[in-house]
């Protein structure tokens, strides 16, 4: 197995067609076989898909359909149900994203999201690679696998559970303040200060995912030939010449996979984080797309302007993941999908 | 062989290669220091929070909340949660969401699976690209509310269970561990006579149980941790599964409320029933985890690469 081979998340855009393929041209031997006989022989597979096929209709492609609520006045009460008052609203084409655009609200949770995205990409996002250079290189297989079990288990806590700890480590009723408190100190509870809920958030993040985050890169890790390692040091290469000149480059490919994941998603901060910690630091600080959709859709009965909002969300979202992968092409690597 | 770790059989004293300059001490200490916080910062939290959660009135009070050395164990705070009242009430939510939508979540994922993993089959490209194009566009929030009210699953346990009921990634890795599968294997069933439903639950699946086992506990801390999907769909509070009554207690400053019968001077402190609250949301996700640890690198990867 390669080291590109390795790259967790590689898997799905690499079969999936670019464009499935044209009708008009099927491959030759399918031709020669009658749909009858096919279906006869197939049913059954079909049969297995038809669940899934279902759920992911109801539960994806018809809300992707419905974002085309965005270009209406919808409004719920129009109707006995959201079919009835979807036919019944108004369609007022650009309409909403032209309030969207002049809200300040808006470009304020805009620059919140991309200052945070930013802030992660530099203090987050190199911290599992280094995590797992550190791990591979303990000789330990026995405690190498105890830190594993430890470091993996918080990426399965909920954001609630995560928020908790850290309310009951950090909060101002915490372990904390309660020691800084006997200790005669002024407590500062970090978790309502605004200021700071930017490096508040990234710990969290950091807290939860770091260790889950090196699994692919002990993967690739174990891939990379161990010879070279011997002859650059037989001629001389010192330590971190190594790190340097064979290392990081076996990682290579899955860190630009990962970067162009991490681009693509850069207007997606964990929404549960915030939507949870906005109360407590206030929305100047923790709004972000995400909270802001929610907030001026659902929580508020204002359906089309948040869908207007999640459309353009998800159109820039598009937009990035498919500029950074062009981007990683012209760089000479795999990207996402090796086929467009 | 030179590999420098990993390698080596367990049991087998790993040693250094020939070639590699001794550790410096400094470097070594960095390290230690590193990985001993980072260990440290997972298992102190759940230390304090268990120990307080069983502690008395009397040794809350004494630290001034969270407790770190404990003093004898009094387990009052879970008699009066285990007592009835939210709680009891969540927890049983949520071990029924859990149930049911990991059971479904599986069957639908390994059928499909099974059902997109032979390229040659009706319709093969075009359902794969059905099945996998949800992965880059997420289901947009608002048009997502609409349609589950739609439907009237509000204030049902459906609302949580069907939509996360397929998960690209989870199907992607099960597909490629199918596809993994000697083809001969799959052929000598069929010259046998064995349909593709038989074949897969003699076959296939008896196969498959370490990648099932990895899905499955994703499946199950997905539903376990449903939150935000109970927050949009369930409205009434006796529906309410464990991460909302979690979230009202410590983040929203409820106080937890319990059943009448204990009040007063006989109610075990606030703090401690916090904790046990905390402590009964992260036991079964601490309880099963390490069963299914030493699967789910090998599980993950395997999908990545074959899919």
């Amino acid at each position: 197995m390669s080291t590109r081979e390795a790259t967790a998340g590689a898997g799905p855009q690499r079969t999936r067609p670019g464009a499935p393929a044209p009708a008009s041209r099927p491959p030759a031997r399918r031709r020669r076989v009658p749909l009858r006989t096919r279906l006869r022989r197939d049913w059954q597979l079909l049969a297995m898909v038809a669940p899934g096929f279902v759920i992911l209709l109801v539960f994806s492609y018809v809300p992707i359909l419905g974002n085309v609520i965005a270009f209406q006045d919808y409004n719920p009460y129009l109707g006995a149900n959201p079919l009835e008052a979807f036919l019944q609203s108004e369609w007022i084409g650009f309409g909403q994203f032209q309030l969207l655009f002049e809200d300040p609200a808006f470009w304020h949770a805009f620059r919140n999201t991309l200052a945070i995205t930013a802030f992660q990409l530099v203090f987050f996002f190199p911290l599992p690679i280094l995590l797992a250079i550190v791990l591979h290189s303990l000789l330990s297989s026995r405690l190498r696998g105890f830190i594993q079990t430890v470091v993996y288990l918080p990426h399965f806590f909920s954001w609630v559970l995560v928020v908790s700890f850290f309310v009951a480590m950090l909060g101002g009723a915490g372990l904390l303040a309660q020691t800084m408190r006997e200790a005669g100190m002024e407590p500062w509870n970090v978790m309502t200060n605004p200021d700071t809920f930017i490096i508040l958030v990234t710990v969290e993040a950091i807290w939860k995912d770091v260790g889950w985050g090196t699994i692919v890169f002990l993967a690739a890790l174990s891939t990379i030939d161990q010879n070279l390692y011997e002859a650059a040091a037989a001629d001389g290469a010192g330590r971190w010449r190594r790190l340097w000149h064979i290392t990081l480059p076996g990682l290579r490919p899955v860190i630009v996979l990962l970067l162009i994941l991490r681009l693509g998603d850069a207007l997606s901060v964990g929404f549960e984080q915030f939507l949870l910690q906005r109360d407590a630091v206030g929305r100047q600080a923790a709004e972000v797309l995400d909270t802001f959709v929610y907030h001026f859709s659902i929580a508020t009965g204002n359906y089309g302007y948040g869908a207007a909002a999640g459309l353009f969300k998800a159109a820039i979202g598009l937009i990035l993941i498919l500029a950074a992968n062009k981007v990683a092409h012209l760089l000479g690597e795999r990207g996402i999908y090796s086929r467009s | 062989m030179t590999a420098t770790v990993a390698r080596k059989p367990p049991g087998a004293r790993p040693r250094r290669p020939a070639w590699e300059e001794p550790p410096s001490p400094l470097g070594q200490g960095a390290k230690a220091v590193l990985l001993g916080l980072l260990v440290l910062s997972v298992l102190f939290p759940l230390w304090v929070i268990l120990v307080t959660s069983l502690s008395s009135r009397e040794t809350i009070a004494r630290a001034g909340g969270l407790v770190v050395i404990p003093r004898g164990i009094d387990v009052s705070a879970y008699e009066t949660i285990f007592a009835g009242g939210a709680v009891t009430r969540a927890l049983w939510i949520s071990t029924l969401v859990t149930v049911i939508g990991t059971a479904l979540a599986l069957t639908v994922t390994v059928l499909a699976a099974y059902g997109l993993s032979r390229p040659r089959s009706l319709g093969y490209r075009w359902l794969l690209a059905y099945f996998l194009l949800p992965f880059l566009i997420y289901p947009p929030l608002v048009p997502k509310y609409l349609v589950v009210t739609g439907l009237g699953l509000k204030d049902t346990i459906w609302a949580l269970v069907l939509p996360p009921a397929i998960s690209v990634f989870n199907l992607v890795v099960v597909r490629g561990f199918f596809q993994g599968i000697p083809q001969e294997l799959l052929d000598s069933a069929r010259i046998d006579g064995a349909s593709d439903f038989r074949t897969l639950t003699r076959i296939v699946l008896p196969l498959a149980r370490a990648v099932i086992a990895v899905v499955g506990l994703f499946y199950a801390v997905t539903y376990w941790n449903v939150w935000f999907d109970a927050l949009l769909f369930i409205d009434r509070n006796d529906m309410y599964p464990i991460q909302r009554v979690l979230q009202s207690y410590l983040l929203a400053g409820q106080a937890p409320t319990t059943s009448g019968a204990a009040s007063g001077a006989t109610m075990p402190p606030t703090e401690a029933i916090k904790m046990a609250v905390v402590v009964l949301t992260v036991a079964p996700i601490v309880a099963v985890y390490p069963f299914i640890q030493r699967h789910f690198v090998k599980g993950v990867l395997i999908g990545a690469i074959k899919g």
